[in-house]
């Protein structure tokens, strides 16, 4: 009775915890104007750029839709998923930097606690950013082929790319304690964006080394995936695809971090 | 005093290289300086002329080569580029003291503009080698002739100074890195709103008038009808280059005087 009491207080603190930690991440990114606008912005002028100039590409035979508005909204999902991580991990080396992290860790506070709080303030700004792209690219008459519950499917596999890309922001902090260390990490994690099928399907890619590259970097399957709910409909096999590698990513990144936190709490 | 006449004008010159020199052996002896500003035209050229390479088979693309017309893009963004990365150093020189002490060490300032110019226009010959070299590799024609080329090359040079200008402007009413994103994102913006996958008459949609009145576009396509070797609107091309360093000459010189009261 006592234990599970025990238990149940102790849960109940987690939550707690979590929460104050959750609050405090979003109140942050919400002070950071900086922050989160280069990563509402951003996308979206990608996305106007690469519709006026590369809409004649739709004319390219075996291209799979007439619209490159369609074709391309889905890159600025994963694009601001990379800011996410920039966002992610900047919060944390800054802790980390200005000695909030140390004092924390003198604190009853679990480490659980301040990463599962960060991520969610990260999810939340993720979910916002979802919403906004989607808004933007139905009003300028993006097609959605999915329908209404393929947006529900969207928005899930939106937070699950949030969740790894904000675990890999948390690694850099965790492992170098610096800001300046996470943000010399964006030029990697564009290339990944512009070394993927961003811009064109796979089978239109005629350079081979590209199409090479293109074929091993995940984040091809996971703007595909997102691009499928679009684009065709329903493509079980490619949305699978998409979200296995989103959850597998989700799961390593989270679970190294943590493991990395542990160990800098024990310092 | 006919002694002091004479040399003001190599004074001014042996100032102006003095902080060239200083630029270029900060920039050389720091990897972290160089090394972003070659490898972002490299990833940006292998992106633009590797995967997209099928856009040059889109009906009405008449160009003859997608990686030439890709690479103009890339050398002038490069060239660019190069510049507001000379504002960076402006900037962070005056945000740890350096530039109050070269304000003090010079009566006629605007030789630390002069200088900081011609450091980033000499960095330019290392982008421009590795650029056209791994350009060339991976099987670039070149259709135009050696003043054609010449032709391109120049343009880039003073679209360099031109945006070193522009970045030397901001660095000098801030003074401070923090002015960083302001001297890039404009730069960055202008230059992704001109004709950048395909030539400007494929254009569609709200880029294409926009397009239409940027300056860039005027630079780019004069630089691809040279690649190709047969020159359009290069004339107008110089003319809008010119007119752009006047326009940022007199921004530049602005900001030196803001900093110059400054202290």
């Amino acid at each position: 009775m006592t234990g599970a009491t025990a238990t149940i207080g102790s849960g109940a603190v987690l939550g707690l915890q979590i929460r104050a930690m959750a609050v405090r991440s979003v109140i942050r990114l919400l002070r950071q104007p900086q922050a989160i606008v280069p990563s509402l912005v951003f996308p979206l002028f990608l996305l106007a750029v690469n519709v006026g100039g590369l809409d004649s590409a739709t004319e390219l035979p075996g291209f799979p839709t007439d619209s490159y508005l369609t074709f391309a909204l889905a890159f600025t999902f994963i694009q601001s998923a990379i800011f996410s991580t920039m966002n992610a991990g900047q919060g944390l080396a800054q802790d980390i930097e200005n000695g909030f992290f140390d004092r924390l860790v003198l604190t009853p506070m679990r480490p659980s606690a301040l990463m599962v709080g960060q991520l969610i303030g990260l999810v939340m700004l993720g979910v916002l950013q979802a919403i906004l792209y989607l808004a933007v690219g139905l009003a300028f008459g993006a097609d959605f082929a999915a329908g209404p519950a393929g947006v529900v499917v969207l928005f899930a596999l939106v937070v699950v790319i949030s969740l790894g890309f904000g675990g890999i922001g948390l690694i850099m902090a965790l492992r170098t304690g610096s800001g300046e260390a996470v943000q010399g990490m964006f030029p990697l994690m564009f290339v990944l964006l512009f070394f993927s099928s961003m811009a064109l399907p796979r089978d239109l890619i005629e350079t081979d080394w590209f199409r090479t590259v293109t074929d091993i970097n995940p984040v091809s399957y996971l703007i595909e995936a997102l691009r499928s709910l679009m684009v065709t409909g329903w493509d079980p096999e490619v949305l699978l695809l998409g979200f296995g590698i989103a959850i597998a990513l989700a799961l390593a990144t989270i679970s190294i971090s943590a493991r990395l936190l542990s160990g800098r709490m024990d310092r | 005093m006919t002694g002091g006449t004479e040399s003001g004008p190599l004074r001014y010159l042996s100032s102006a290289s003095g902080v060239a020199w200083r630029y270029l052996h900060n920039l050389y002896t720091r990897p972290s300086m160089f090394i972003p500003s070659l490898v972002f035209p490299l990833f940006f050229l292998a992106a633009f002329a590797g995967g997209l390479s099928v856009v040059g088979d889109a009906p009405n693309f008449d160009y003859y080569d997608f990686t030439a017309f890709q690479f103009c893009f890339i050398l002038l963004q490069a060239s660019t580029l190069a510049g507001v990365f000379a504002g960076f150093s402006i900037a962070g020189d005056f945000e740890m003291g350096m530039g109050r002490r070269l304000m003090l060490a010079t009566r006629r300032r605007s030789s630390i503009v002069l200088g900081y110019g011609i450091g980033a226009a000499a960095r330019l010959g290392v982008t421009w080698t590795i650029v056209t070299g791994v350009a060339l590799a991976g099987g670039m024609e070149v259709a135009g002739g050696g003043l054609n080329l010449a032709g391109i090359y120049g343009l880039a040079l003073l679209s360099n100074v031109a945006a070193l200008l522009f970045s030397a402007g901001i660095a000098l009413r801030f003074r401070s890195l923090q002015a960083g994103p302001l001297m890039q994102l404009p730069v960055f913006i202008i230059l992704f709103l001109a004709p950048v996958y395909v030539p400007q008459e494929l254009l569609t949609g709200w880029i294409e008038p926009i397009a239409s009145v940027n300056p860039i576009t005027a630079l780019l396509s004069a630089a691809r009808s040279l690649m190709a070797g047969e020159p359009t609107g290069v004339f107008g091309a110089y003319l809008v280059v010119f007119g752009l360093i006047a326009l940022m000459g007199f921004w530049a010189i602005r900001g030196l005087r803001q900093a110059e009261a400054a202290g």
